[in-house]
């Protein structure tokens, strides 16, 4: 196993960030999908993972919501790490209990929007805050009520996701992760099953968010021109690493390396 | 033929009477076994595994009747004595949950991983994923070959007679031992096990799987 003993069993200071990843690394047998990544988000940022297929970005999301677990590094969430528990003074993997424990700061949301089938939209939103955080039904009906209105789908609360389409079931999935309260809100590739026409509803649900909220966000997109407008950092992932990382006007406007002008015109052609 | 009914439709009817109890029993007892052995083939432990695997293998690798006088005659020996009625939906609901366990595996497995992943998210427990999110699921994927596998344990129950279980097969073999009208008795049985299977437990399976349809919104 690989030897923690360098890194911290918490981060303190005065800016301690709400994510930080510390030289994690993950790997499917000799297959590398993350190699060696530093990254740390501050509160209340909004950063952008671009890049091409395979190279990585979702799985950054995917360790964070603890779906993969991490085979080196530690990743911290809020200070404390997500990843790792400490026992006897060194950091060790976490189990289930601490993973839950870490898992309440998080909220995600799927390119496949995974709304529970069986449930009404506003059943959806509830599931969570009753099962899991414990709130009456009452309470949790009020709060999905305000998430539902948030996100323009109040009228639609009480149909199953068979009835609703891709951007509007999105919306819902949206609702949902929001009503667990999280402080980090991760979008994994959400608007890329959706038709044109719709990507708007959901991309602007976003921008509100945004605007609005002092949510720290972590989105992994193929829309430029919306990470360009909604991030204050925009990481451009290649091969598991980050290649190049900015804000959007550097990044989209004047990239430094030859991959991430490569992949920027390559997008540019495709639309 | 009308004539023979009017005689023995008591008796007729006293056996049906019991093969409808001991399908009752058999079948909740087959589902409680299916969902045990049907999680625990999925346990992450091997031990557990290796049970749920033990128990399948057994059950459906050997012949019911086997199983039934095993359970009847081989028990008592060991000093376990049970009476033949229970002994009879024992025996036919342990076999049922070996299928039954191999059903709820296959349909926890067609849940999408999407599902698990954003329970995953929303913080719940492995046991709140379960109960809430994947088990429900499961169950609509599962009804229709339930509803086979609840024919057959229909049809299995007349092996109960076997050990004296005043079941429709027990009465009906009784009656052609006394009158040798072998034809009108076993017709008669014939047509009262299609009866139960085409037309009572059938509409059943149908009602059941319209119901959950409409829990999924998809009806």
């Amino acid at each position: 196993m690989q030897d923690l003993s360098a890194l911290p069993h918490e981060l303190t200071g005065n800016t301690v960030p709400m994510i930080s990843f510390k030289s994690v690394r993950k790997a499917y047998g000799d297959l590398v999908v993350i190699n060696d990544l530093d990254l740390d988000i501050q509160v209340g940022e909004t950063v952008s993972i671009i890049g091409p297929s395979g190279s990585g970005k979702t799985t950054v999301l995917r360790m964070l919501m603890t779906l993969e677990d991490v085979n080196g590094g530690v990743i911290y969430v809020d200070g404390k790490p997500l990843t790792h528990m400490v026992k006897n003074g060194k950091l060790v993997p976490a189990n289930e209990r601490h993973l839950r424990k870490q898992r309440v700061n998080i909220g995600m949301c799927f390119q496949h929007f995974n709304l529970f089938p069986h449930m009404t939209a506003i059943e959806n939103c509830m599931e969570g805050p009753v099962q899991v955080l414990g709130l009456s039904k009452s309470e949790a009906r009020e709060r999905s009520e305000e998430l539902l209105e948030l996100v323009g789908m109040i009228d639609k609360k009480d149909q199953h996701p068979a009835r609703l389409s891709g951007g509007q079931q999105q919306r819902v999935a949206i609702a949902r992760a929001l009503a667990m309260r999280p402080k980090v809100m991760l979008f994994d590739e959400v608007t890329s099953a959706l038709d044109p026409e719709v990507i708007g509803e959901v991309t602007n649900v976003i921008r509100n968010l945004v605007a609005e909220h002092n949510l720290t966000m972590l989105l992994v997109t193929h829309q430029m021109g919306f990470a360009r407008d909604i991030s204050d950092r925009v990481c451009f992932f290649f091969g598991g690493k980050i290649e190049e990382q900015g804000s959007p006007d550097q990044l989209f406007g004047n990239p430094q390396r030859e991959r991430t002008r490569q992949f920027l015109s390559a997008v540019r052609e495709a639309i | 033929m009308l004539d023979f009914l009017v005689l023995y439709w008591p008796r007729l009817l006293s056996g049906t009477g019991i093969t409808i109890a001991q399908f009752l029993a058999a079948a909740v007892l087959g589902v409680a076994i299916s969902l045990v052995f049907g999680l625990a083939k999925l346990s992450s432990t091997l031990i557990v595994r290796g049970i749920a695997t033990t128990y399948i293998e057994v059950f459906r690798g050997t012949s019911l009747v086997v199983q039934l006088y095993w359970i009847f005659f081989v028990l008592p020996l060991f000093g376990l004595t049970i009476d033949n009625f229970t002994a009879g939906y024992i025996a036919v609901g342990m076999n049922i949950g070996a299928y039954g366990a191999e059903l709820v595996r296959g349909g926890i497995l067609s849940v999408p991983k999407g599902q698990w992943e954003a329970a995953v998210a929303v913080n719940m427990s492995g046991f709140q994923r379960m109960r809430r999110i994947i088990l429900p699921q499961a169950l609509v994927n599962m009804l229709p070959p339930w509803g086979n596998l609840m024919i057959e344990l229909l049809k299995g129950t007349a092996l109960v007679s076997l050990i004296s279980v005043g079941d429709l097969m027990f009465q009906a073999r009784q009656i052609n031992a006394s009158t040798f009208l072998s034809a009108q008795v076993f017709g008669a049985a014939l047509i009262i096990y299609y009866i139960l299977a085409r037309f009572m437990l059938t509409p059943c399976m149908r009602w059941l799987e319209r119901v959950m349809a409409r829990k999924l919104g998809r009806a």
